[in-house]
């Protein structure tokens, strides 16, 4: 039941005007910026693939509540990061991955999300290695995080710039899940 | 003739530099800096380089900027490539870690285009993913994705990885039928070399060779592991190699490089390195080239 009613509430929202409006920035080190601020500030929000016309490479958009667009404005320009553009949503936008692979070594750990893979030492929780991804922030992430532990560690999002270290951000809360300590 | 890799280094200090490189120990020394070798890029070169040694060429040729992540390297990268590309004849050019940008990945294309003969083009990585997403993905001649990729690849909505959808992510078991959803779709090049548990080379959409042995499990979580497989197959092409035994070839010597290093997930890819030599000279022996 709670399925139909899921169904067709979003058919009917999709034909109406969207209660859904988009951040903008110029580059994802900022949607990483302004999504932790606004999350910190207990607002419902969520990245999102852009909708094909917005499109230039390696970007996101945060997906955002219209009620609470004034809010928003307020603590991004308060916080030196006012989005480039607001824009109401239109079009579907694409959800982030979701979907985890853990893998198990004996003493090691390794999750991976998309295309990126964290592997633990299980014995201490140390980051032992980090792999995959495709943009030039992962390696810099790696020197970062590697031979750390989990609580010493900084988190990706807080260094990362792109969707591989977004992707690196979701496998690193995977594996904090899977070895709370 | 020569061959290009173009990538970046995790500093933000390093300027962009080109020319011939060298591998000495554990570093990388290119127009007067020195690079350590742990992933990404640089374990490509040292790769390589380390292969190039081996099969008796000159050493190749790289165009590196300092990078982490906010995209200016890359970007002064693809502009010094379109406005300057390399001289011909140049047998082929690896793209690798650059930030995807359509526009700047175009610009490149379009000026390689334009090289007669046409050089053999390789994108892995971070470059692979702006190739799929400008739609140009089979102008290219091999990419060398692992299996989360494959799966980006083969989702024709994806425009990265970060992307992809579930249903193609769950099973490592389905990376055939990605195959020919990603050529149904026009998202591959003319020759995949995939990276996972089995290798899977594949030409015009055909799968012509599975490689599975030796298997070592532990080489997954190591980072650069990829790339070193990437490096490999860039000097068996420069070389002059065909794709598909190149792609054989350079997939069991990683898995050699593994087999010969015996590392624990907690090995790093300098590591790996020293066995390099004796993992290419028994592929290439097992492939009857040696």
């Amino acid at each position: 039941m709670g399925f139909f009613k899921r169904f067709f509430s979003e058919k009917k929202r999709g034909r109406g005007v969207s209660e859904k409006g988009l951040l903008l920035y110029p580059s994802t080190g900022e949607v990483i910026r302004a999504e932790t601020l606004l999350k910190e500030a207990g607002l419902a929000v969520a990245v999102k693939g852009p909708p094909p016309d917005l499109r230039q490479g390696c970007d996101m958009v945060i997906e955002f509540d219209l009620l609470q667009e004034l809010r928003i404005r307020q603590l991004l320009a308060q916080a030196g990061l006012p989005p480039l553009r607001v824009a109401v949503a239109q079009d579907h936008l694409l959800e982030p991955v979701s979907l985890y692979q853990v893998k198990d070594f004996g003493d090691y750990l390794m999750v991976r999300a998309a295309n990126m893979k964290i592997t633990l030492d299980k014995r201490d929780r140390r980051i032992v290695n980090i792999s995959g991804g495709g943009c030039p922030d992962v390696p810099f992430l790696a020197e970062m995080l590697v031979g750390r532990t989990l609580d010493e560690a900084p988190k990706p999002r807080s260094l990362g710039q792109t969707l591989c270290g977004y992707s690196l951000q979701l496998a690193y809360e995977e594996l904090c899940r899977q070895c709370p300590g | 003739m020569s061959w290009l890799i173009a990538g970046t280094v995790p500093r933000a200090d390093f300027p962009l530099v080109r020319g011939q490189y060298e591998l000495r120990g554990s570093e990388l020394l290119v127009a007067g800096q020195s690079v350590k070798v742990a992933r990404g890029t640089p374990a490509l070169l040292a790769a390589a380089a380390a292969a190039a040694r081996v099969l008796g060429i000159p050493p190749l040729e790289t165009i590196l900027a300092g990078d982490t992540g906010k995209g200016e390297g890359s970007r002064q990268l693809y502009a010094e490539l379109a406005a300057n590309p390399p001289p011909v004849p140049i047998a082929g050019l690896t793209f690798h870690y650059l930030l995807p940008d359509i526009y700047w990945h175009n610009q490149v294309l379009w000026g390689l285009e334009a090289l007669l003969p046409k050089p053999f083009l390789v994108a892995d990585a971070g470059f692979m993913y702006a190739a799929k997403m400008s739609g140009f993905a089979a102008s290219y001649d091999l990419f060398t994705p692992d299996v989360g990729e494959m799966a980006f690849l083969a989702d024709e909505r994806a425009p990265h990885p970060f992307y992809t959808r579930g249903f193609l992510l769950q099973d490592e078991e389905r990376v055939p039928e990605q195959i020919a959803r990603a050529y149904a779709e026009e998202n591959a090049a003319r020759h995949l070399l995939v990276k996972g548990r089995k290798d899977y080379v594949v030409a015009a959409g055909q799968i012509v060779a599975e490689i599975s042995v030796p298997n070592v499990p532990a080489m997954e979580p190591i980072g650069g592991t990829g790339d070193t497989l990437t490096g490999l197959v860039t000097a068996l092409l420069a070389a002059g190699m065909q794709p598909v035994p190149a792609c054989q070839v350079a997939a069991r010597a990683n898995r050699y490089l593994g087999f010969y290093a015996e590392p624990t997930p907690a090995h790093g890819v300098a590591d790996l390195l020293p066995f390099l030599p004796r993992a290419l000279e028994q592929a290439l022996k097992e492939a009857g080239v040696g």
